[in-house]
């Protein structure tokens, strides 16, 4: 480990102190994790928090935001990336992270995420990824492996999956990332990067749902989900030197896309000078 | 046409009044999907809001599009969007997501022949019960219908300003013949019509309660950015904003809706009479038809039938103690619009016991004309 | 009571006059009320550090092997154990 670990209870500061702990999640749930890499991304950016809106959907990832100290926005399932959206363009100067799940972004959410990644409009998206519908039961999602079961897939799921990160990349996105809750550093500096970046960023976030998920697929409990993303993860560098049939089975982590495309709310603002320029030169 | 200043008076399309009521009012953000016939609302906003430096979006789909207007105007801006029957079904999830995170906004139906896609081009009045009940839940609303291209200008700026006042989703039914007929109008001069603003928070920021229960229901509203760190939900919450499941706090948050605008109702109510003084028969009609209710009323009259017009201007909340007083003279009413039925129902929940209700009502795409009225004052008298 | 329960004795156990922490803070703080038994700290610890108790949550069996790696704390999805020295 680094020395540049901040302090160990940093996460405390950013805590609303009105909310009830500990919180709603399973034990072992990720989303927990990925709730601490993101406060200390945010931590180590530097941000005031009266400036950071954080806009969630509806699912266990989306319960997120109400326990942190920010300007928070739980909305509608699948909308969250429409209402940040709004959120953005009338106060372009805010950082707004939106998180979300596999189901509530690519399912009913999915025209909204394509269009938010087309605009590539300056909002950080962080998709918790945990290959299920967990708040609802255990039904599948457009990411639940091929074969797995799932309460609405009982003897095992038939549909394909989206790759969230060829997805996003394709519509446009200009960050496009994937980390685990093992790797919580390296998805710190993923989330920390795509905040930074003054564009659509998109981070994946494989995580575990081991109560559901897990259960149905004989996965193991939280420490055995977790693990599998330890053996199984492989970084885009390390992947890059190797011959794809040591790849099988594996997926690839880091920064896997990034682009310099201009920004939705920036070429707004460029025309509203344009004509105003106009104006005043009539 | 009386007393207008035609060196004044610009002949307005009544979806470009509606764009000119926004703009008078304040609007600073619009998201909107294109849908026939109040896609000009989206194209005349699209040119005017970037060269005042407010914001326009045109978003994926209606669903989002309502979503970014409840977005920005949490972020602090006046919103609105607008759509059409089958957009504004859309909208109803959206629409219960404004009840109760209760977020001002302005919601334009253009109504057209429904359902489903219908008749994009003809005329409809058949979203006057969708306006009240379309989202689930249990919530109160406010509705207004203007009947004139000077009146959907009104009664935009006074959809904004019910909006900021009781903190809440306000729509403004207009139809396919007020939207895309043409009439002279003198846009009014700044301050001659009043501009409501929400009311923010006076207390520090440690004390502030996004939905807290002050005396008349409404809470102060802060806006994001502004330090004021408050969450925002759509599941049933306290005065914090949290997620809550104690029965005491529901029912407080539910009883809260209902209060704020039944409590206050006097001060959304509006409605136009013309001749009711000894009328013995009324025609109670809204939006486009009103024009033919009053013309038919001139008619009848001539004729020297006692009968006189009543236009609910307000809508939602419906006007029950003032219809009811209204009406305690008249024998026969006729409710006349142009769907199969829908506002007369509320009539009849309210009219007297001695008083008889008839209905009215075109479904076919055309207008009323006041011939139809007419013939009917004859029927009933 | 000692006989059929050895967990219990691990936390009653005193850390001795060798140990790196005697006399000053435990390496670790654990929040008993935020954790949540979900064995993550307890397992990824590469020195074997915590143990579990009788409902889960970990005990600093082994605080002297402690190397303030920070897995733990990184790892802990309810935030419920940080470090008296980080």
């Amino acid at each position: 480990m680094t020395t540049e670990v901040q302090h160990s209870d940093i996460t405390h500061h950013y805590l609303r102190a009105k909310k009830k702990f500990p919180n709603v999640w399973c034990a072992g749930c990720g989303n927990g994790i990925v709730m601490g890499a993101l406060i200390r991304a945010i931590d180590k950016l530097g941000l005031d928090k009266d400036n950071v809106a954080i806009v969630s959907g509806i699912g266990c990832s989306s319960r997120m935001p109400v326990y942190m100290d920010f300007n928070t926005l739980h909305t509608a399932h699948g909308r969250a990336l429409a209402f940040a959206t709004g959120v953005k363009m009338a106060k372009p100067s805010m950082k707004v992270i939106v998180i979300t799940g596999d189901g509530d972004a690519l399912a009913i959410g999915g025209n909204h995420f394509i269009h938010a990644c087309r605009r590539n409009i300056d909002i950080t998206t962080i998709l918790v990824n945990n290959r299920i519908y967990g708040m609802t039961g255990g039904q599948f999602s457009p990411t639940t492996t091929g074969g797995a079961i799932a309460t609405t897939a009982p003897y095992g799921n038939y549909e394909k999956q989206f790759d969230v990160v060829n997805l996003a990349t394709a519509a446009g996105a200009s960050y496009v990332a994937r980390g685990t809750v093992y790797h919580v550093q390296q998805l710190e500096k993923l989330i920390e990067g795509g905040i930074t970046k003054k564009g659509f960023a998109l981070i994946e976030a494989v995580s575990n749902c081991h109560t559901y998920y897990g259960r149905l697929n004989r996965e193991g409990d939280a420490v055995a989900m977790i693990s599998w993303m330890k053996e199984h993860a492989m970084p885009i560098q390390a992947a890059a030197k190797l011959p794809p049939e040591k790849m099988v089975g594996k997926f690839v982590t880091g920064l896997i896309h990034e682009t310099n495309a201009t920004e939705f709310c920036e070429e707004y603002d460029r025309l509203v000078e344009r004509l105003a320029a106009k104006e005043a030169g009539k | 046409m009386k007393n207008i200043n035609m060196e004044k008076a610009r002949l307005l399309q009544g979806n470009e009044a509606c764009v000119q009521g926004a703009l008078y009012a304040g609007i600073q953000f619009f998201a909107g999907y294109p849908i026939t016939p109040s896609t000009e609302i989206a194209e005349g906003l699209a040119r005017e809001l970037p060269r005042i430096g407010a914001k326009f979006i045109q978003m994926e789909d209606e669903i989002g599009s309502l979503a970014a207007v409840i977005g920005a105007s949490n972020a602090g801006c006046k919103a609105m969007t607008a759509t059409s029957g089958p957009g504004y079904s859309l909208m109803q999830e959206h629409i219960g997501y404004a009840y109760i995170t209760e977020t001002p906004c302005v919601i334009i139906d253009v109504q057209r022949g429904g359902p489903s896609t219908g008749l994009p081009t003809k005329v409809s009045q058949s979203d006057t019960m969708q306006a009240r009940w379309g989202t689930h839940g249990d919530y109160t609303a406010i509705a207004v219908a203007p009947s004139s291209v000077r009146e959907v200008f009104e009664e935009t700026v006074r959809a904004f300003n019910l909006a900021e006042r009781f903190r809440t989703p306000v729509t403004v039914l207009t139809d396919e013949v007020l939207g895309h007929m043409r009439e002279m109008m003198v846009i009014p001069e700044k301050g001659e019509l009043e501009i409501v603003n929400r009311k923010k928070p006076d207390v520090p920021t440690d004390w502030y309660k996004h939905f807290d229960l002050t005396a008349d229901f409404v809470s102060p509203m802060a806006a994001f950015g502004e330090g004021y760190r408050y969450n925002v939900s759509g599941l049933t919450h306290d005065q914090e904003g949290f997620p809550t499941a104690v029965p005491s706090e529901i029912k407080e948050k539910l009883d809260k809706l209902r209060n704020k605008i039944e409590r206050f109702s006097d001060e959304i109510f509006k409605m136009r009479t013309e001749m009711m003084d000894d009328a013995r028969i009324a025609v109670i009609s809204y939006g486009s038809v009103a024009r033919a209710s009053y013309q038919a009323v001139k008619i009848a009259r001539e004729k020297r039938i006692k009968v006189g017009a009543i236009q609910p201007l307000t809508i939602w909340p419906f006007p029950d103690a003032q219809l009811r007083q209204m009406l305690s003279g008249v024998k026969r009413v006729i409710v006349a619009e142009l769907n199969m039925g829908q506002m007369v129902h509320e009539v009849r929940r309210v009219a007297p016991k001695g008083t008889e209700v008839f209905f009215m009502g075109r479904y076919d795409g055309e207008v009323m004309t006041p011939q139809q009225i007419v013939s009917k004052i004859g029927e009933v008298k | 009571m000692t006989e059929t329960n050895p967990k219990l004795d691990v936390s009653e156990k005193e850390p001795s006059a060798n140990d790196k922490y005697a006399g000053k803070l435990p390496p670790l703080n654990i929040f008993l009320h935020w954790c949540k038994g979900c064995n993550i700290c307890i397992a990824f610890c590469p020195n074997k550090v915590l143990e579990p108790d009788r409902d889960g949550k970990p005990i600093l069996a082994h605080p002297e092997k402690c190397t303030q790696c920070a897995i733990c704390w990184l790892h802990c999805p309810d935030f419920a154990i940080t470090s008296n020295y980080k």
